[in-house]
This record gives C-alpha cells, structure tokens and sequence, in this order.
C-alpha cells in the first residue's frame, strides 16, 4: 500500500484517528491502574504514620484532622487514649522544591521520630536528611526548648554537611508541624 | 542477519548516548545511582521499542505533512503509560525518577528513532532497532550511574561498600561529575570503536 496523500481530508482524519485509539489505550491503562496507584499513596502515608507514632491500636488515618492542603493531623489513640500526633507537614524552601515530613509528636509535644515523604533535594547532599544519623538528633527533643534552626543561625539542630539550604527548610517543616498542633491542643483545652 | 545487526549496533557502533549523542538530558540528571540508571534507561526503552513498533505498523497511514504531531501522541501515550504503571507498581523506582519520565516526550532519542528509522523499515526491523538502541542507552545510563554512585557515595545499588564515615569525592554525585564520567566514557567508546 502506498503513503497516504497529503490531501485536508487524510491529514484530518489520520490525526484524529490516531488521538482517538491512543486515548482509548490511555483511558483503559488509567482503569487499570488506578486501585493501584491509590492503595500505593495510602499504604505510603499508613507506613510514615506507624514509622513515627507507636504504641496505637486505632486507625490513626481515619481519625484526621485536615488544617489546609498542606497539613494534616493523624491520631494515635490506644484504648480511647491519646498515645501520640502523626503531622503530616510541607515546607516549600527546599533547595529543589517542597520537602514533605510526617513528624511523630508524643501527648507533651516532645519529637517522637521524623520520617521524610516527598524530597527533591541534591542526591548525596540535601538527601541525607533521610538518614538516621540527621534525625536521630531530633528524637526525644522538645520543639519549646530545643530551638529548631541550625546551629549557624543560632538554633540547636547540627546542619547536614553543604546543605544548610535543606536544614532550614527540614526544621521549618517540622516547627509549623509543632505550632500547629500546639495551638489546636490550647484551643481544646480553653474549650 | 539484518535483524542481528540492526538489534546489536545501538550498543557500541551506534550507541544512542555515547556515539549520536541523543538523550543527554535525562541521562545527565537522573545518574545519581546505579539503579535509577537502570530504571529510566528501561522506561525509556519500552517506550522506544513501543513507539517504534506502532510507527512503522502505522507509516503508511500517515501522510507526510501531519507525521511528526502523530508520532509525538504516539510516544506520549506510551510515556503516560509507563508513567501509570510505574506509580501503581513501583512507586519508591517512581519517587526517584519522578519528573524525568514525562520528559521522555521530549528525548529527541525517541523521536528520531521513529524519523529515521521506524518510518522507513518494517516492524520486525524496527521492534528491534528500537529494542537495540534502547538496550544500548540502558546499558549506557548504568554504567555512568555505577561509576557516579561509587565514587560520589561509596555505594553499589545501595550496598555499602566504603564505611559510611568515608570521604568521598562528592562532586561526582553532583551535576559536573555526571560531564566527566559522560566525557571519559565517550573517550573510551571512541577508544573501543577504533579498535573493532
């Protein structure tokens, strides 16, 4: 069969067509995976809550607080309970785009443990925040006395090596994630 | 034996990468590590071979004036496809590549496999050009992601090899390491071409 003319008619309906059965795959691929792709993000979001709070045996995802697009508030409760806050916080000054935490606070706001969501930042430089080694240094800290900056800018948290960029952003995450559930809890203690 | 050669020269003779110098974008970016290396270097290649297939079933039913929007729908559908299936199924591989598996769109690798070759050839040639080239381009992506990863952090597919305390030269994990590692290989294919 010989190359289809380049006439109005062909090329009309050569695109169209091609459009149309490369959408239909589309569509069908999309139905396919969309179970998926959901359970993936909950079992991801269920994994960081039972990473940093323990010792709950409710189901802290059903029992979320949602402050804005950016927070969201998960509770651990063991026999009715409160036994710690899951915080799920953003801080949009990475070095290369947003940093999302999920940050585990004990019933007193002391830091239960740290662990990181979503970063972007220099593989080798920025992405050590995952390591144990950075966070283990917030672990069993409280925010109220332990000043959430890098030692440069007179805080008390020791910067990643070259990456004081993602430090900063790291402890600004994780301060917005304190303030917030501080001043739910003073708002439910004044009611 | 045409079918042979047109699936073995994407690895040396004609290597995407290293010997045309197509891709060098997201093989820039993503090298950090052996694995991602692998990872995109395979997305890319089910694309390549994909797009590649579907052009040359299709090249006579599209006219000359309207081939390259068709060709890019074509290869966005199976980027969009990869794409899905790699956050349904392997959503950490997703993490690290994140934005660079939309931008395989754009890999002018793709396209002109689907120009040059895929548009002239039959099917049975072009699946294996573009399984070829994209193999090649694999092979390629990992290497540079090996030599990136052990120099830059003392690791080899995330095992440990030097103490964790070790100094290493952190400049190779950074972007004008992944320029020295694509110059000396590019050196060394030369090296190789001249030989055979």
């Amino acid at each position: 069969m010989n190359k289809l003319e380049s006439n109005l008619k062909n090329l009309v309906l050569s695109l169209t067509s091609i459009s149309f059965f490369m959408a239909a795959l589309l569509g069908f691929v999309h139905s396919l995976t969309k179970k998926n792709i959901q359970e993936a993000e909950l079992k991801k979001i269920n994994n960081a809550i039972s990473q940093v709070i323990s010792n709950f045996n409710n189901n802290p995802f059903q029992e979320k607080i949602i402050i804005n697009k950016d927070l969201e508030i998960y509770i651990g409760k063991k026999d009715k309970e409160i036994t710690g806050y899951a915080v799920k916080t953003v801080s949009h000054n990475g070095f290369n785009g947003d940093i999302v935490l999920m940050v585990g606070f004990s019933p007193n706001l002391t830091i239960n443990n740290i662990t990181v969501i979503k970063q972007n930042e220099t593989p080798g430089l920025g992405s050590k925040m995952s390591d144990p080694k950075f966070i283990n240094q917030f672990v069993n800290k409280n925010p109220s006395t332990f000043i959430l900056k890098p030692q440069k800018d007179g805080g008390d948290v020791e910067a990643i090596t070259a990456s004081t960029i993602t430090t900063r952003a790291f402890c600004e995450a994780i301060k917005i994630a304190y303030d917030t559930l501080k001043n739910i809890k003073i708002k439910n203690y004044e009611n | 034996m045409k079918i042979k050669k047109e699936f073995t020269k994407g690895f040396i003779k004609e290597n995407p990468l290293l010997i045309l110098g197509l891709g060098m974008c997201p093989s820039l970016a993503v090298t950090t590590s052996a694995i991602n290396g692998i990872g995109m270097g395979i997305a890319t290649t089910f694309v390549l071979t994909m797009s590649n297939l579907l052009v040359s079933l299709l090249k006579n039913f599209i006219p000359n004036k309207v081939r390259i929007p068709s060709f890019i729908v074509i290869i966005a559908t199976f980027v969009t496809v990869v794409d899905l299936l790699m956050k349904a199924f392997t959503p950490s591989l997703y993490e690290a590549l994140g934005i660079f598996i939309p931008l395989i769109v754009v890999n002018c690798m793709v396209l002109g496999r689907a120009e040059a070759f895929a548009q002239k050839n039959n099917i049975i040639l072009s699946f294996f050009d573009g399984l070829g080239m994209g193999l090649g381009f694999t092979l390629a992506l990992f290497t540079i992601g090996s030599i990136r990863e052990i120099l830059g952090n003392g690791t080899f597919f995330n095992l440990q090899l030097l103490s964790s305390n070790a100094k290493t030269l952190l400049l190779f994990i950074m972007p004008p390491g992944a320029f020295i590692t694509l110059g000396y290989l590019i050196f060394i294919i030369n090296l190789i071409k001249e030989k055979f």
